[in-house]
Protein backbone atom coordinates (compact mmCIF):
# COMPACT_ATOMS: atom_id res chain seq x y z
CA UNK A 1 0.00 0.00 0.00
CA UNK A 2 1.31 3.80 -0.10
CA UNK A 3 4.02 4.95 1.92
CA UNK A 4 2.19 5.65 5.18
CA UNK A 5 2.00 1.91 5.52
CA UNK A 6 1.73 1.73 9.27
CA UNK A 7 -1.26 3.98 9.07
CA UNK A 8 -2.88 2.25 6.41
CA UNK A 9 -2.66 -0.85 8.01
CA UNK A 10 -4.38 0.78 11.45
CA UNK A 11 -7.02 2.04 9.49
CA UNK A 12 -7.64 -1.20 7.65
CA UNK A 13 -8.55 -2.95 11.10
CA UNK A 14 -11.39 -0.54 11.35
CA UNK A 15 -12.75 -0.77 7.78
CA UNK A 16 -16.08 -3.22 8.87
CA UNK A 17 -16.96 -1.19 11.49
CA UNK A 18 -16.73 2.12 9.43
CA UNK A 19 -18.87 0.62 6.57
CA UNK A 20 -21.19 -0.73 8.80
CA UNK A 21 -21.99 2.92 10.26
CA UNK A 22 -20.73 0.95 13.51
CA UNK A 23 -17.35 3.39 14.22
CA UNK A 24 -17.68 5.79 17.08
CA UNK A 25 -17.72 9.40 15.45
CA UNK A 26 -13.85 9.81 16.12
CA UNK A 27 -12.70 6.65 14.35
CA UNK A 28 -14.78 8.09 11.57
CA UNK A 29 -12.95 11.34 11.47
CA UNK A 30 -9.90 9.52 11.58
CA UNK A 31 -10.38 7.04 9.08
CA UNK A 32 -11.92 10.25 6.43
CA UNK A 33 -9.13 12.50 7.26
CA UNK A 34 -6.73 9.38 6.02
CA UNK A 35 -9.31 8.03 2.92
CA UNK A 36 -8.90 11.94 1.91
CA UNK A 37 -5.28 11.82 1.18
CA UNK A 38 -5.08 7.90 0.69
CA UNK A 39 -6.17 7.15 -3.06
CA UNK A 40 -5.31 2.99 -2.47
CA UNK A 41 -7.32 3.06 0.90
CA UNK A 42 -10.66 4.95 -0.77
CA UNK A 43 -9.95 2.04 -3.16
CA UNK A 44 -10.47 -0.60 -0.40
CA UNK A 45 -12.88 0.83 0.90
CA UNK A 46 -15.22 1.39 -2.44
CA UNK A 47 -14.68 -2.12 -3.38
CA UNK A 48 -14.80 -3.90 0.39
CA UNK A 49 -18.01 -1.63 0.53
CA UNK A 50 -19.54 -3.13 -3.02
CA UNK A 51 -18.11 -6.61 -2.27
CA UNK A 52 -20.44 -6.33 0.78
CA UNK A 53 -23.33 -5.00 -0.86
CA UNK A 54 -22.96 -7.94 -3.78
CA UNK A 55 -23.54 -10.61 -1.31
CA UNK A 56 -26.36 -8.80 0.38
CA UNK A 57 -28.41 -9.41 -2.88
CA UNK A 58 -27.10 -13.41 -3.53
CA UNK A 59 -30.64 -15.09 -3.77
CA UNK A 60 -30.74 -16.96 -0.69
CA UNK A 61 -31.31 -20.88 -1.69
CA UNK A 62 -34.53 -22.49 -0.77
CA UNK A 63 -35.34 -25.66 1.04
CA UNK A 64 -36.52 -28.59 -1.22
CA UNK A 65 -39.92 -29.45 -0.47
CA UNK A 66 -39.03 -32.94 -0.80
CA UNK A 67 -36.70 -32.41 2.45
CA UNK A 68 -39.28 -30.63 3.88
CA UNK A 69 -41.20 -33.99 3.38
CA UNK A 70 -38.80 -35.89 3.96
CA UNK A 71 -38.58 -34.36 7.67
CA UNK A 72 -41.90 -34.64 8.18
CA UNK A 73 -41.69 -38.03 7.68
CA UNK A 74 -38.95 -38.58 9.60
CA UNK A 75 -40.25 -37.45 12.42
CA UNK A 76 -44.11 -39.29 11.79
CA UNK A 77 -45.77 -35.56 10.57
CA UNK A 78 -47.44 -36.89 7.42
CA UNK A 79 -50.77 -36.10 8.63
CA UNK A 80 -49.84 -32.41 8.79
CA UNK A 81 -49.29 -32.38 5.06
CA UNK A 82 -51.58 -31.35 2.58
CA UNK A 83 -52.70 -34.56 1.22
CA UNK A 84 -51.49 -33.52 -2.67
CA UNK A 85 -48.15 -33.22 -1.35
CA UNK A 86 -47.38 -36.86 0.26
CA UNK A 87 -45.09 -38.54 -2.24
CA UNK A 88 -43.11 -41.54 -2.43
CA UNK A 89 -39.88 -39.84 -4.19
CA UNK A 90 -38.50 -36.36 -4.64
CA UNK A 91 -40.34 -34.34 -7.29
CA UNK A 92 -39.83 -30.61 -6.41
CA UNK A 93 -41.31 -29.48 -10.15
CA UNK A 94 -44.73 -30.24 -8.89
CA UNK A 95 -44.50 -29.12 -5.11
CA UNK A 96 -42.82 -25.25 -6.07
CA UNK A 97 -46.19 -23.87 -6.71
CA UNK A 98 -47.77 -25.36 -3.40
CA UNK A 99 -45.19 -23.90 -0.95
CA UNK A 100 -47.53 -21.56 0.82
CA UNK A 101 -49.80 -24.61 1.34
CA UNK A 102 -47.71 -26.64 2.84
CA UNK A 103 -46.03 -24.13 5.52
CA UNK A 104 -49.47 -23.12 6.56
CA UNK A 105 -50.68 -26.49 6.78
CA UNK A 106 -48.93 -27.48 10.07
CA UNK A 107 -50.37 -24.50 11.76
CA UNK A 108 -53.68 -25.07 11.43
CA UNK B 1 -47.02 -12.43 21.62
CA UNK B 2 -43.43 -11.38 21.50
CA UNK B 3 -40.94 -13.47 19.95
CA UNK B 4 -39.21 -15.16 23.20
CA UNK B 5 -43.06 -15.86 24.77
CA UNK B 6 -43.86 -17.47 21.25
CA UNK B 7 -40.68 -19.51 21.63
CA UNK B 8 -41.08 -20.31 25.22
CA UNK B 9 -44.99 -21.89 23.95
CA UNK B 10 -43.67 -23.60 21.04
CA UNK B 11 -40.57 -25.46 22.66
CA UNK B 12 -43.37 -26.24 25.97
CA UNK B 13 -45.52 -27.89 22.98
CA UNK B 14 -42.76 -30.01 20.96
CA UNK B 15 -41.69 -31.19 24.94
CA UNK B 16 -45.03 -32.13 25.59
CA UNK B 17 -45.22 -34.34 22.06
CA UNK B 18 -47.16 -31.83 20.22
CA UNK B 19 -46.24 -32.94 16.52
CA UNK B 20 -47.85 -30.02 15.05
CA UNK B 21 -45.42 -28.15 17.35
CA UNK B 22 -42.37 -30.42 15.50
CA UNK B 23 -44.31 -29.23 11.86
CA UNK B 24 -43.85 -25.55 12.91
CA UNK B 25 -39.97 -25.92 14.06
CA UNK B 26 -39.33 -27.85 10.96
CA UNK B 27 -41.10 -24.84 9.14
CA UNK B 28 -39.71 -21.80 10.66
CA UNK B 29 -36.20 -23.29 11.04
CA UNK B 30 -35.26 -25.49 8.59
CA UNK B 31 -35.06 -23.04 5.69
CA UNK B 32 -32.32 -21.50 7.75
CA UNK B 33 -30.63 -24.83 8.61
CA UNK B 34 -30.45 -25.97 5.04
CA UNK B 35 -28.78 -23.08 3.76
CA UNK B 36 -25.99 -22.75 6.33
CA UNK B 37 -25.58 -26.58 5.76
CA UNK B 38 -25.52 -25.89 2.49
CA UNK B 39 -23.03 -23.20 2.64
CA UNK B 40 -20.31 -25.39 4.79
CA UNK B 41 -20.60 -28.34 2.76
CA UNK B 42 -21.75 -27.72 -1.01
CA UNK B 43 -23.33 -30.62 -1.89
CA UNK B 44 -27.34 -30.84 -2.15
CA UNK B 45 -27.43 -34.46 -0.35
CA UNK B 46 -25.02 -33.59 2.28
CA UNK B 47 -26.53 -30.62 3.35
CA UNK B 48 -30.21 -32.34 3.76
CA UNK B 49 -28.80 -35.02 5.87
CA UNK B 50 -27.21 -32.32 7.92
CA UNK B 51 -30.59 -30.63 8.09
CA UNK B 52 -32.61 -34.16 9.58
CA UNK B 53 -29.21 -35.18 11.68
CA UNK B 54 -29.95 -31.49 13.32
CA UNK B 55 -33.61 -32.36 13.86
CA UNK B 56 -32.91 -35.82 15.02
CA UNK B 57 -30.18 -34.48 17.88
CA UNK B 58 -32.60 -31.32 18.71
CA UNK B 59 -35.82 -33.24 19.12
CA UNK B 60 -34.25 -35.79 21.15
CA UNK B 61 -32.38 -33.24 23.54
CA UNK B 62 -35.00 -30.58 23.40
CA UNK B 63 -36.11 -31.68 27.02
CA UNK B 64 -32.91 -30.15 28.61
CA UNK B 65 -32.17 -27.36 26.42
CA UNK B 66 -32.54 -24.76 28.99
CA UNK B 67 -32.83 -21.83 26.69
CA UNK B 68 -29.88 -19.96 27.46
CA UNK B 69 -29.44 -18.68 23.55
CA UNK B 70 -32.11 -18.89 21.13
CA UNK B 71 -33.89 -21.75 19.80
CA UNK B 72 -32.50 -20.86 16.07
CA UNK B 73 -28.86 -20.62 17.93
CA UNK B 74 -29.20 -23.76 19.41
CA UNK B 75 -30.20 -24.92 16.07
CA UNK B 76 -27.17 -23.68 13.83
CA UNK B 77 -25.30 -24.71 16.28
CA UNK B 78 -25.99 -28.47 16.38
CA UNK B 79 -26.16 -27.95 12.25
CA UNK B 80 -22.70 -26.27 12.36
CA UNK B 81 -21.03 -29.08 14.78
CA UNK B 82 -22.50 -31.90 12.71
CA UNK B 83 -21.04 -30.44 9.54
CA UNK B 84 -17.24 -30.07 10.97
CA UNK B 85 -17.67 -33.18 12.79
CA UNK B 86 -18.88 -35.24 9.34
CA UNK B 87 -16.66 -33.65 7.29
CA UNK B 88 -13.52 -32.43 9.16
CA UNK B 89 -13.43 -35.51 11.76
CA UNK B 90 -12.35 -33.87 14.19
CA UNK B 91 -13.90 -31.26 16.69
CA UNK B 92 -15.24 -28.55 16.03
CA UNK B 93 -13.72 -26.12 18.46
CA UNK B 94 -11.18 -23.62 17.78
CA UNK B 95 -8.43 -23.51 19.66
CA UNK B 96 -6.94 -19.92 21.71
CA UNK B 97 -3.69 -20.42 19.36
CA UNK B 98 -6.14 -20.40 15.84
CA UNK B 99 -7.83 -18.19 17.25
CA UNK B 100 -4.77 -15.69 17.89
CA UNK B 101 -3.16 -16.80 14.85
CA UNK B 102 -6.77 -15.45 12.62
CA UNK B 103 -6.20 -12.12 14.63
CA UNK B 104 -4.01 -11.18 11.10
CA UNK B 105 -5.30 -8.52 8.89
CA UNK B 106 -5.55 -9.48 5.22
CA UNK B 107 -3.62 -7.45 3.13
CA UNK B 108 -4.95 -5.87 0.14
CA UNK B 109 -2.66 -6.33 -2.88
CA UNK B 110 -5.92 -5.67 -5.78
CA UNK B 111 -5.79 -1.76 -5.56
CA UNK B 112 -7.54 -0.75 -8.81
CA UNK B 113 -11.21 0.44 -8.20
CA UNK B 114 -13.94 -2.03 -10.12
CA UNK B 115 -16.73 -0.01 -8.79
CA UNK B 116 -16.77 1.64 -12.08
CA UNK B 117 -18.28 -1.06 -14.22
CA UNK B 118 -21.34 -0.58 -15.42
CA UNK B 119 -24.03 -1.65 -13.23
CA UNK B 120 -25.33 -4.68 -15.31
CA UNK B 121 -21.38 -6.07 -15.09
CA UNK B 122 -22.75 -6.66 -11.86
CA UNK B 123 -25.81 -8.52 -12.82
CA UNK B 124 -24.51 -11.31 -14.68
CA UNK B 125 -25.29 -15.25 -13.96
CA UNK B 126 -21.82 -15.67 -14.79
CA UNK B 127 -21.05 -12.85 -11.79
CA UNK B 128 -23.56 -14.76 -9.30
CA UNK B 129 -21.05 -18.02 -9.38
CA UNK B 130 -18.09 -16.31 -9.41
CA UNK B 131 -19.56 -14.30 -6.05
CA UNK B 132 -20.78 -18.26 -4.79
CA UNK B 133 -17.72 -19.65 -6.04
CA UNK B 134 -15.88 -17.14 -3.81
CA UNK B 135 -17.93 -18.27 -0.25
CA UNK B 136 -16.89 -22.06 -1.01
CA UNK B 137 -13.03 -21.08 -1.47
CA UNK B 138 -13.21 -18.91 1.85
CA UNK B 139 -11.24 -20.50 4.52
CA UNK B 140 -13.71 -22.60 6.55
CA UNK B 141 -13.96 -20.57 10.19
CA UNK B 142 -14.12 -17.19 8.00
CA UNK B 143 -16.80 -19.17 5.83
CA UNK B 144 -19.48 -20.23 8.88
CA UNK B 145 -19.41 -16.34 10.19
CA UNK B 146 -19.79 -14.73 7.11
CA UNK B 147 -22.58 -17.15 6.51
CA UNK B 148 -24.47 -16.97 9.88
CA UNK B 149 -23.27 -12.82 9.84
CA UNK B 150 -23.41 -11.57 6.25
CA UNK B 151 -25.94 -13.97 4.22
CA UNK B 152 -28.27 -14.95 7.27
CA UNK B 153 -27.82 -11.61 9.23
CA UNK B 154 -27.71 -13.18 12.21
CA UNK B 155 -26.41 -10.92 15.27
CA UNK B 156 -22.50 -10.82 16.10
CA UNK B 157 -23.09 -12.33 19.60
CA UNK B 158 -25.68 -15.18 18.07
CA UNK B 159 -22.95 -15.90 15.78
CA UNK B 160 -20.32 -15.98 18.78
CA UNK B 161 -22.60 -18.78 20.89
CA UNK B 162 -23.43 -20.55 17.64
CA UNK B 163 -19.53 -21.37 16.50
CA UNK B 164 -18.11 -21.31 20.38
CA UNK B 165 -16.28 -18.30 20.07
CA UNK B 166 -16.10 -14.72 21.22
CA UNK B 167 -17.43 -11.80 19.80
CA UNK B 168 -14.74 -10.17 19.21
CA UNK B 169 -13.36 -13.26 16.87
CA UNK B 170 -16.19 -12.82 15.03
CA UNK B 171 -16.16 -9.36 14.35
CA UNK B 172 -12.34 -10.33 13.48
CA UNK B 173 -13.67 -13.28 10.89
CA UNK B 174 -16.43 -11.35 9.81
CA UNK B 175 -13.66 -8.57 8.60
CA UNK B 176 -10.99 -10.75 7.13
CA UNK B 177 -13.84 -12.79 5.49
CA UNK B 178 -14.54 -9.78 3.91
CA UNK B 179 -11.40 -8.27 3.07
CA UNK B 180 -10.40 -11.90 1.22
CA UNK B 181 -13.42 -12.01 -0.58
CA UNK B 182 -12.68 -8.45 -2.03
CA UNK B 183 -9.64 -9.69 -3.08
CA UNK B 184 -10.97 -12.23 -4.66
CA UNK B 185 -13.53 -10.75 -6.48
CA UNK B 186 -10.91 -7.71 -7.22
CA UNK B 187 -9.18 -10.54 -9.28
CA UNK B 188 -12.21 -11.01 -11.36
CA UNK B 189 -13.18 -7.65 -12.02
CA UNK B 190 -10.16 -5.92 -12.66
CA UNK B 191 -9.95 -7.89 -15.86
CA UNK B 192 -13.17 -6.64 -17.32
CA UNK B 193 -12.61 -3.11 -16.65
Amino acid sequence: MMSDELRCKDILQDLSLYIDHEASVMLCEEIERHLAHCTDCRVVVDTLRRTVSLYQTLPKPEMPEHLRERLYRTFQLESLLPDHLVVSEPDAENHDDNRSQLHESPKS
Amino acid sequence: MNDLLQEQTLLQRIRAGDKAACAECIDLHGPGLYRLALRLVHDDKDAEDLVQETFLQAFQAIQHFEGRSELRTWLYRITYNAAMMRFRGQQATVSVDEALEESGTVIPQQLTDWCCLPEPEFQTDEVRVQIEQAIRELPETLRAVFVLRQLEGVSTQEAAETLNVSVEVVKQRLHRARLWLRERLSDYFVERI
